[in-house]
């Protein structure tokens, strides 16, 4: 393996190493900007040399950026299908940019808190990922970042439309702003339709842990503004704000209400999950998904110390399948192998976890 | 006699017909069985609406589509209608008409209002002087009003040198 990708696999991450920001129900704030080279076609209909060109470009231009001294640089045809998995899961790179061909690549911060994307369907996606619920300074961060990199390039954009995009949903602010949702309540209160209908009428889009066309195993979901044009993008970031802020009261809600209504309930989902994470010898991602999530369910009710949320969420990258694999050392796996290897790497965390205590009191 | 709806993903006839409302604007969508159950539209929890209402905007009107090409990239609206993306930042001006109204439907308006980048529009203003003056220039020299003509061409050495100075700083 090449020695730049195991350094950033082995560095401390946003994601799964700050304790600091750590809260109930969001799991990661991320906004992202798409932007364009002017006079370049777009990365879909450019051939190599014109993507290799950009490629050269962008990333020249990146290094000297502040924020983003001394970060990684990968192109995807020098990594194999088991790195670029990885990255994947770190929510760093698409799975569209994963698969696509010459001069595809990624420049990426230390902390792998900023991530960007060159020629995956716009020439740059700009990228800040922050773990907690931080839509505010993840706006400035990115924001300042895109002013400094606009000095050295020279962005497609029209005084009418905007920041000009290769698709036209994201014309305008080319911004998508959003939130993963840990709703575990409102998943098993069968109130998650009527949460997506509600969003959607107000202008955003409700998808799995992994973006477009993905499940939403663990009760994980991304909630995020769908439209681009005719707005500002406080204004986008204020409402998606305010929308963040309700479900998670509706999330804390039906928690208080399930205690209620069924006071066994939870804690045995809880007991249980942490049974299985502790004792079982097989788990497929999506039920180490599920189980995960209702330990972090149970760390928000207190029955578990606080620390522990930091763990969870970090397996909840660790255990998938890609993170698995790379931990084996071998080339590949068979399925069962991979759960069989998942159950044991859960195992030997969940050994010094901190027994569920069912008499604390939760933060509900 | 209408002929039948088709689907908005294949071209078999559409049987499923969905309305939803989403910031106070109407979007339907309308496809056949099959791409309906391949989308989890059929499946009450899903939350794939969304995605694919957005993507049923993205359909074009064929009359506003006819006979537009981009000159710089050679983009024609029948591509447009395949990948749902555009060719290279001047496919918007150039087709302008086929975009507008897609536009309607598809955000929140139909002008941007938000962050502007500062270099790009220096350079942009830069480079429409630049356009002024060389008109004026020609218009100058064909009139043979030479004092003007000298007057503009100083001019626009002047531009040049600082949109010189302007791409110096671009790497």
């Amino acid at each position: 393996m090449p020695a730049p990708i195991e350094k950033l696999l082995s560095a401390p991450a946003e994601l799964t190493d700050n304790r600091a920001s750590k809260c109930p129900v969001v799991l990661m704030t991320r906004i992202r900007l798409a932007r364009n080279l002017a006079n370049h076609r777009f990365p879909g209909r450019a051939d190599d040399s014109e993507r290799a060109e950009i490629f050269a470009r962008c990333r020249d231009s990146l290094a000297t950026t502040p924020g983003l001294k001394r970060s990684f640089s990968v192109t995807m045809d020098e990594l194999d299908e088991q790195q670029r998995q990885l990255l994947v899961e770190r929510h760093l790179v698409s799975r569209e940019l994963a698969d696509s061909k010459a001069g595809a690549g990624a420049i990426i911060n230390r902390d792998q808190s900023i991530s960007v994307m060159v020629n995956e369907e716009d020439h740059l996606r700009i990228q800040v990922l922050r773990t907690g619920f931080q839509l505010k300074k993840a706006w400035n961060t990115i924001d300042a970042l895109d002013s400094a990199l606009e000095s050295s390039l020279n962005y497609a954009f029209s005084s009418k439309l905007g920041y000009l995009t290769a698709c036209p949903t994201n014309l305008g602010t080319g911004m998508r702003a959003s939130a993963m949702m840990h709703l575990p309540a409102l998943v098993i209160v069968g109130h998650m339709e009527k949460v997506v209908r509600a969003v959607n009428q107000l202008g955003m889009v409700v998808r799995g842990l992994f973006g477009e066309g993905s499940d939403a195993s663990g009760s994980i979901f991304q909630i995020s503004n769908q439209t681009t044009l005719g707005e500002t993008e406080l204004v986008i970031v204020k409402r998606l704000q305010s929308v963040l802020k309700s479900i998670v009261e509706h999330e804390l809600n039906a928690r208080d209400r399930l205690l209620e209504n069924s006071p066994g309930k939870l804690p045995d989902k809880i007991g249980r999950a942490f049974g299985i994470l502790k004792h079982g010898h097989l788990i497929s991602s999506s039920e180490a998904m599920n189980l995960l999530s209702l330990v972090r369910l149970g760390v928000d009710l207190g029955y578990f110390p606080e620390e522990q949320r930091l763990a969870v969420d970090r397996l909840f990258i660790e255990a998938q399948p890609g993170h698995i694999l790379h931990r084996s050392g071998r080339p590949e796996l068979e399925s069962e192998e991979r759960d069989q290897l998942r159950a044991e790497k859960l195992r030997s965390e969940f050994a010094n976890f901190t027994p569920p205590n069912y008499d604390s009191v939760g933060l509900n | 006699m209408a002929s039948p709806l088709k689907c908005d993903l294949c071209d078999n006839q559409a049987t499923v017909h969905l309305t939803q409302i989403v910031s106070q604007k109407v979007h339907k969508v309308d496809l056949c069985e099959a791409c309906a159950q391949a989308k989890g539209v059929t499946d009450p929890g899903g939350f794939s609406l969304a995605d694919l209402l957005l993507k049923a905007s993205l359909n074009p009107e064929p009359s506003a589509a006819s006979g537009l090409r981009c000159e710089q990239c050679g983009f024609v609206p029948e591509e447009f209608k395949k990948t749902g993306r555009f060719g290279c930042p001047a496919c918007y001006e150039a087709l302008t008409g086929m975009i507008d109204p897609m536009l309607e439907n598809m955000h929140k308006g139909t002008a941007h209002v938000g962050k502007v980048p500062e270099h790009a529009m220096e350079r942009k203003q830069l480079e429409d002087r630049l356009t002024t003056l060389e008109t004026d220039l020609k218009g100058a020299i064909d009139a043979e009003r030479y004092e003007d003509a000298a007057k503009f061409r100083d001019e626009i050495s002047q531009v040049r040198e600082e949109a010189g100075m302007a791409k110096a700083t671009s790497i």
